[in-house]
Parts: C-alpha cells; structure tokens; sequence
C-alpha cells in the first residue's frame, strides 16, 4: 500500500520535471539587488505580479523559470530608474490586468468599485430619512 | 402582500448567485493568457544566434513581407509535435523566424537534426525577454508579424495539421 502511495507521489512530481530546461537562472531571478531601498519596492511589486506559468502565486512565491525571468525583468528595471508603477503599466499592456493583482478601475471592473458607494448612498438616504422623521416624531411629541 | 414578496428578495438574489457560483465551476478554466500587443509593433530586439548554422534574429529581420516567429525551445515536448507542420508552413513559403527559450546551442542543434530545421533565424533568448516583451506567456507559441513589424496574430500552444491553412489565412490577412 505504502509502496503503492510513494509511486503515485513521485510520478506525480516527476511530472512537471519532463517540461523544463536545465539553464542557469537569469542574474536577478535568485539575487536580491544591493540597494535594500531598491530591493523592497522590487519585491513589493513582485509580491503583486502573477506568475503567468502557475496562475495562482505570485512570481515571488514561484519556482517557475518563467517566474524567475520576470523577477529578473522588474528587478533590472527598478534598478535602471524605472519606477514599480512604470513596470506595472509595461506588463499590463503586454497580458492585459490579468497580470496585476492590484485592483485597477478599468471598463470591465469599474462596477465593483461604484457599487459599494451606491450602496453606501443608498443606506445613508434610508437612514437619515428615518432618523430625521423619527426626530420630527420627537419633536411633535415634546411640543404636544 | 407586497411587503410579504418582498421578503423572498434576498433569497432570490442568494439562490441566483449560488446558481451562477455553482454554472461557473462547472466551465472548463481558460488557461492562457493572451497577448494584448495584437495590432502593436514588435519591441525591438536583437538577439544572438541560438547556435552556429543560423544567424541571430531582431526586429529589422521582419520586413518585407509577413512572417511568422516561433517561440519554442528544444527542452519542450510540444515543439516537437509542432515541427512537421511548420516545416509544411515553410514548404509553403512561408519564412519562420524561431526564437529559443532558454536554451543551449548544441541542444538546438540536436533538436533541429532529430525533428527538421524550418527556420531562416534563429535568436537566443536565455533570460525570457522579447517573451516577457511581445506578450508570449509559454512555449510554443506562433506570431504573425507583418511586412511594417507589427503583431497581427498569436496562436497559443503547438500548431496542429488543421491551424496550417489557419496561419496561411492570417498571414494572407497581413500583406
């Protein structure tokens, strides 16, 4: 049964093996930049930039060459002068928002954004309303 | 009356968006990510030669007429389900412009020996860049680019038989 389990385990890890190459990774894939000031916006921009290969982490959290190879862009480019906005905007324009998981006010999400202010506006209307008639009501009520 | 149906809303609205939640797990995931530089021009780039027998490849090699770039490497599997088509594709006259993904010259060598060389250039992209650069998020992947250096159209995994007269058509479309 044990024997059985660790042939499934390993089959399955052996699987993503057969699909990669054997490349040294890119100079700033796996190296921080010496600036720790520089260092720190790289990585906060990193932390909120998806990794294209594995859809759900964050190129930070991959091991995915691919991963290692955008690191290494956002980290040449903020230490070239480039700000963390700048390469935000530079990927965007080449895989669409999908890339940033920064929420960005754009013609397909901006409902998510006004909704929540309607609603907001709404409740504000209703409460005062209600309140305001109840302090009327109060207000007969002393004078009565 | 009125105020008794309107109690119902928020169970309306509650089973509406179970519904959709429970709709929408059942669609098979999109798994690419398309590039959105269709219709840009190609970032310039000039790349090395990828290994002796062919010369390097950069955005000047894309005049003249349209053609296609191939981003593939030789340690991808789907590539080499893909090389009987563009060698069909370049039977045809069509002109490839390979870019290698992370590779090593005799690997490519290797690989061109076993599985046929459809190819006019070939650059070599160790660190992902003109990738990263023109939108490409795996390998392989085919772009049409036309005679003014713009992308006209991405095809997105290895091309089967049936995507030839496709990419001809796109190419047809660029002149």
């Amino acid at each position: 049964m044990i024997r059985w389990v660790l042939a499934l385990a390993l089959s399955v890890l052996a699987l993503p093996l057969g699909a990669q190459d054997s490349m040294p990774p890119a100079p700033y894939a796996y190296n921080q930049l010496d600036d720790p000031r520089l260092e720190a916006e790289a990585s906060a921009l990193m932390h909120t930039l998806r990794c294209l290969k594995c859809q759900s982490q964050s190129i930070a959290d991959s091991d995915a060459p691919m991963a290692g190879d955008m690191r290494h862009q956002v980290r040449s480019r903020i230490l070239a002068g480039e700000s963390p906005e700048q390469i935000r905007i530079w990927l965007i324009a080449r895989y669409g928002d999908y890339v940033s998981y920064e929420p960005e006010v754009s013609s397909t999400t901006w409902p998510l954004f006004a909704i929540p202010v309607l609603v907001i506006l709404i409740v504000a209307g209703v409460l005062l309303r209600r309140l305001g008639k109840r302090r009327s009501d109060d207000d007969e009520g002393a004078a009565a | 009356m009125r105020s008794r149906l309107a109690l119902w809303i928020p169970l309306a609205l509650f089973a509406f968006f179970a519904g959709l939640a429970a709709y929408m797990l059942t669609q098979p995931k999109q798994q690419f990510v398309e590039s959105t530089m269709i219709g840009q021009p190609l970032p310039a780039f000039a790349l090395d030669p990828a290994f002796s027998g062919l010369p390097g490849a950069a955005k000047a090699d894309f005049t003249g007429k349209p053609k296609l770039l191939n981003i593939w490497a030789s340690w991808c599997l789907p590539c080499i389900a893909e090389a009987p088509q563009l060698e069909a594709l370049q039977a045809q006259g069509v002109e490839i412009i390979g870019i290698a993904l992370r590779d090593r010259p005799e690997d490519v060598a290797n690989f061109l020996g076993k599985y046929g060389n459809p190819y006019r250039r070939i650059g070599s992209d160790k660190i992902s860049e003109v990738q990263l650069a023109i939108g490409s998020s795996g390998v392989p992947e085919t772009f049409v680019i036309d005679a003014k250096g713009v992308i006209r159209y991405q095809h997105i995994g290895d091309i089967r038989a049936g995507d030839v007269p496709l990419l001809l058509e796109e190419l047809e479309k660029a002149q």
